[in-house]
């Protein structure tokens, strides 16, 4: 099967899984409300609050089905402002159906932000050739390294990658609260654009010292499982949303968990995944509007922790 | 390598169970009707266990044998791996798994065993052949998803350690397919799937009737 044949059929299958006749263009006048950005610290590049992980959601094999459905969410997301999309190579088939979807696509403004993962510093060029060639991509936009794996050498890598043009940003990242610490220590020594950490409105070890160390050393911060992989979500189901969402224009606890999160300061995007067209709307409908203050987030952490 | 203490297994499982079980739904049409020939195959098994003979233990060892070398390839290597990074490891423990087969096979028989032994090997090969695939149905998978002896690395393993317990197999025989039960449990637990724990039950059923009967046949040898 020639690319083409193969990206005509992913678009077919996607009008399918979309159960609509045409689907909007990509290029169309945006949403009402428009996706609130936030500006990257060490460039001023503006990237909008919500992006896209891909970790479990995007990992479907083979399945044309579900690339189908993927490719969809990827569609609205980019057609609702979206632009950053998270991936690794500890994703297993996750970067391919990116990859194949963002050839249907043709977003117009994608942030491309993957990982490298693998041990030793020698390996990983290579590792992130493939990558690349998986996600279809001249080059990335970010590169990370994932839960500091063989950091040093790594970075080494990625720096170098920097320097000659080849990337433009260049990040670590952690998850679940692993290794805090050592994040602490790479924050202040090395001269990273990024950190991504786990953090929603029960898990908020970061807020002690990663998330001000970020802002002092101009560092952006890209927020994973902020669902706690879809628990935190199932938990609140079905208990009634507090005379605060209104407020904020929530009608979901995801969007008021997702608000929660990017109405941080040093906050620069939360990454929620999901293979669910609707959820991706509602994830993007959170990074609209009035956000939270201060007082408000810690009435939305009490709640959620007394509710869940 | 010191990084890896910091992972814990919800980190290695990367897919969702509906896509598990989509990969099973699409590999068993890719396949059929070769279930009805496993199925045949398991049937086989089950005769030569229950007719303990030397050429039907090595029918049996054999039929096995073949059985996780097919799944290490067809399954683990050619599919499995779309999903799960560790899988081209699986795929060489089985095929390691199916050598050792192979190997047994090739080997005199030893000592029949005993009846409660063959009863409770009997019943681990019975259920890995005709109730295992039936578990799809319970769980509102239906037959697309069913995991059949032969074809799915599940049943099979349960099966092969019933064949294990059958011909008092040496302890290297039993590692990988303990392994695998421990592995595939761990993975159906993560993925919140209701009848994870059968395969570790199997598998401490058939360890537990095992170790009896050594310890029964060593008493006797030193009464």
């Amino acid at each position: 099967m020639t690319p083409d044949s193969s990206r005509r059929r992913l678009l077919q299958t996607m009008l399918a899984a979309s159960g609509s006749m045409v689907l909007p263009s990509l290029h169309a006048a945006p949403t009402a409300v428009p996706l609130l950005t936030r500006p990257i610290p060490s460039s001023g590049e503006q990237v909008p609050v919500i992006g896209l992980g891909s970790w479990i959601t995007f990992n479907v094999g083979r399945d044309p089905q579900a690339r189908a459905e993927c490719a969809n969410v990827m569609h609205q997301f980019f057609a609702g402002g979206g632009r950053m999309i998270d991936s690794s190579p500890m994703y297993g088939s996750a970067q391919d159906v990116i990859g194949e979807a963002l050839q249907a696509i043709k977003p117009p403004r994608l942030f491309s932000a993957d990982k490298v993962w693998i041990s030793g510093g020698a390996r990983g060029p290579s590792q992130i050739e493939t990558s690349r060639k998986l996600w279809r991509v001249p080059r990335f936009d970010l590169l990370q390294v994932h839960n500091l794996l063989s950091w040093e050498e790594h970075l080494k890598t990625l720096q170098a990658m920097k320097k000659e043009g080849r990337l433009r940003y260049v990040g670590i990242t952690t998850s679940e609260g692993r290794r805090h610490g050592e994040i602490e220590k790479i924050m202040a020594s090395q001269a990273i654009d990024f950190v991504q950490v786990s953090y929603n409105a029960l898990d908020r070890d970061v807020e002690q010292r990663i998330l001000p160390l970020a802002r002092e050393r101009r560092i952006g911060v890209i927020v994973n499982r902020p669902f706690r992989q879809g628990d935190l979500t199932q938990a609140l189901a079905g208990k009634p949303l507090p005379g605060w969402a209104a407020e904020i224009g929530c009608t979901t606890w995801a969007q008021a968990l997702l608000k929660f999160i990017v109405s941080h300061p040093a906050v620069t995007c939360a990454i929620p995944a999901t293979s669910s067209v609707a959820h991706v709307r509602e994830n993007l409908l959170a990074g609209t509007g009035r956000m939270p203050d201060e007082a408000l987030r810690k009435r939305i952490a009490q709640d959620a922790e007394r509710l869940a | 390598m010191s990084e890896w203490w910091t992972y814990s297994l919800s980190d290695f499982l990367m897919f969702s169970q509906r896509s598990y079980y989509r990969l099973i739904a699409l590999y068993n049409e890719a396949l059929w009707p070769a279930h009805l020939l496993a199925l045949a195959v398991g049937l086989v098994v089950i005769v030569c266990v229950a007719r303990p003979r030397p050429h039907t233990r090595r029918i049996a060892l054999l039929a096995l044998a073949l059985a996780w070398a097919w799944i290490g390839w067809a399954y683990h290597l050619d599919r499995y791996a779309d999903i799960n990074t560790g899988a081209p490891w699986f795929a060489l423990a089985f095929g390691v798994q199916a050598l050792l087969l192979g190997l047994l096979a090739a080997r005199p028989h030893g000592a029949a065993p005993a009846r409660m032994q063959r009863q409770l090997a009997l019943g681990l090969i019975g259920l890995a052949v005709v109730a295992y695939p039936l578990l799809a149905l319970g769980s509102g998978g239906g037959w697309g998803q069913a995991e059949v002896f032969g074809i799915a690395p599940d049943p099979t393993a349960i099966a092969t350690l019933g064949m294990l317990l059958a011909c008092r197999a040496h302890l290297i025989a039993w590692l990988i397919p303990l392994a695998w039960c421990a592995v595939s449990g761990a993975t159906l637990m993560e993925l919140r799937v209701a009848h994870a724990w059968l395969l570790p039950t199997f598998a401490i059923l058939a360890i537990a009737a095992s170790l009896l009967y050594r310890r029964g046949s060593q008493a006797r040898k030193h009464g």
